[in-house]
């Protein structure tokens, strides 16, 4: 029974990394209706400059706000040099895109940090959170952080006349027109978002699995798991599925033989398969209703 | 009475099809005009093109401004709400949350929450449905909201393609005698699109006959309703 608490509590940590990175996922599915493959690397990009900026001596409470406002800037620009340009073309064209994105960010980093693996300082410090818990400072904080960044997500979008007219260019972008909305500045503003996002869950996942290029290669699996399972429409069912694929991940790996820690990974593209197949709104996803 | 729309020389294609060929009209302010003409006659294509949603040559002067190089959100900007057929409603947001995008461009203020006030004033059937989700209203609800939506711009020129489509007579009536109301209260300048000809002369002052992308007869409302010939070869009833 201890083990078994044990797993799921060190599951509930791990799926806080996927819960974060679920969020960005939703943010930019949310923006071009697209996953982003290169969402993971973007944002390993943003943890390589907070950490840059960590090697140069700043500290930690001014490093934060610094990488995630310059990722956010780096994400609008990135939409609008590179996608603006092709926003009517036809969506192979895009993922073909992403993945140059992808394959770009991947070795800028290797070129200008090298591939060798960085230790990242926890900003909640070392240790356990009080003596003989289960969960550490970072574990502890990482979690708060996630929700946090849901709430904001939640408040934005619900009540602010910038969160709403988002949804609307999203929702029917030739009618946000009929309204005035600038639909390609939100779409450059959805990016801006989902990589201001990614740099905080890049900021959280380093000093769990140190920072080294490939850092997300699997976690933005996870995250898609994550968000799939949830719903990739709903911010909230998205923590959620990050957490259920963090605990799934970790009892499998523990109480089923032949997964072990090799087969940990296909247990993301399982779920991603059966949620498809039994319930492809996800489990907090609209659906959306139309009468005709 | 000054023309609040003024248009020469319009022409607008798809592709290497040309379906506007050179339209001369005009709407006065504070009046309402319709376009009236069979199917592909080019009246859907002529609003697309006053709004800015397909390339289209010519001079379109709006309110003493050419906007006929404008994009879509500036020419919505300088008070032009267009009600496109099939209504465009945000379908998975809220009846509330959509009247307030009508609003969008406007500075926000305590204002916005009064004019969605005068909407329900004007639509008490949307009062009722406030935070169903759009694109579960019936076709005549969403046609409402459509329309409130556009009063929500406080908008100078309202057009509006085929509100009676799709729509049972007894709500194309009260659409109708709505859109007189609105005629009358708000003094909104209206440029109507509608094949329900008799509906449409009715709200109109002033009416254009097109055929195959030309102004084939232009005039009162009044004189075309009453002009057996023109009734019997353009406008079948």
């Amino acid at each position: 029974m201890d083990l078994f608490l044990q797993q799921i509590v060190s599951g509930f940590a791990t799926g806080g990394i996927y819960a974060c990175m679920a969020l960005s996922v939703v943010m930019i599915y949310q923006a071009i209706h697209h996953l982003n493959f290169a969402q993971g690397e973007m944002a390993t990009f943003s943890t390589f400059i907070a950490w840059q900026l960590l090697a140069w001596g700043l500290p930690y409470f001014a490093v934060i706000p610094l990488a995630i406002g310059l990722s956010f800037i780096g994400g609008f620009v990135v939409e609008r040099v590179v996608f603006k340009p092709i926003e009517n073309a036809p969506v192979l064209s895009h993922i073909v895109i992403f993945i140059a994105l992808f394959a770009i960010f991947n070795s800028a980093m290797g070129f200008i940090w090298d591939f060798s693996i960085k230790p990242v300082p926890s900003a909640f410090g070392e240790g356990p959170l009080y003596e003989g818990s289960l969960l550490s400072k970072h574990q502890t904080g990482m979690i708060a952080v996630t929700m946090l960044v849901l709430v904001l997500l939640w408040a934005f979008f619900r009540f602010t006349r910038v969160g709403l007219a988002m949804r609307a260019a999203a929702a029917n972008p030739q009618s946000a027109r009929l309204v005035g909305i600038r639909v390609s500045f939100m779409t450059a503003l959805g990016w801006g978002m989902a990589s201001a996002i990614g740099a905080v869950a890049g900021i959280l996942i380093a000093p769990v699995v140190f920072l080294e290029p490939n850092m997300m290669l699997s976690i933005l699996l996870y995250g898609f798991a994550g968000a799939v399972l949830g719903g990739l429409t709903s911010p909230l069912g998205a923590v959620i599925g990050g957490f259920i694929v963090g605990i799934v991940e970790n009892l499998a790996g523990t109480y089923i033989p032949v997964v072990g820690g090799e087969l940990k990974l296909p247990i993301a593209l399982f779920l991603i398969v059966v949620v498809l197949v039994v319930k492809p709104e996800g489990l907090l996803g609209r659906r959306v209703v139309q009468r005709v | 009475m000054s023309a609040i729309l003024e248009v020469k020389g319009l022409e607008a294609s798809y592709g290497q099809l040309q379906v506007l060929r050179g339209l001369d009209f005009e709407v006065a302010k504070g009046g309402v005009t319709a376009l009236l003409g069979a199917n592909g006659a080019g009246k859907t294509t002529t609003l697309r093109a006053i709004c800015g949603m397909i390339r289209r040559k010519g001079e379109i002067t709006f309110d003493g401004q050419r906007i006929e190089r404008l994009g879509t959100e500036d020419v919505v900007r300088l008070g032009v709400a267009h009600i496109p057929e099939g209504r465009g409603t945000f379908g998975t947001l809220t009846t509330e949350e959509n009247l307030h995008l009508g609003a969008m461009t406007r500075p926000n203020n305590s204002d916005i929450q009064a004019d969605v006030e005068r909407c329900y004033g004007f639509f008490p059937r949307l009062k009722e449905r406030r935070n169903q989700q759009a694109g579960t209203l019936s076709g005549g609800e969403q046609q409402m909201l459509a329309i409130a939506r556009a009063l929500m711009l406080r908008p100078k020129l309202m057009l509006l393609d085929e509100p009676s489509f799709g729509l049972a007579p007894l709500i194309v009536r009260q659409i109708f005698d709505i859109l007189a109301d609105v005629k009358r209260e708000a003094g909104v300048s209206m440029l109507i699109v509608e094949q329900n000809a008799s509906l449409a002369l009715e709200l109109a002052d002033h009416a254009y006959l097109i055929e195959t992308g030309s102004i084939v007869i232009s005039g009162e409302a009044k004189a075309i309703r009453e002009d057996e010939s023109v009734r019997a070869s353009y406008l079948g009833y």
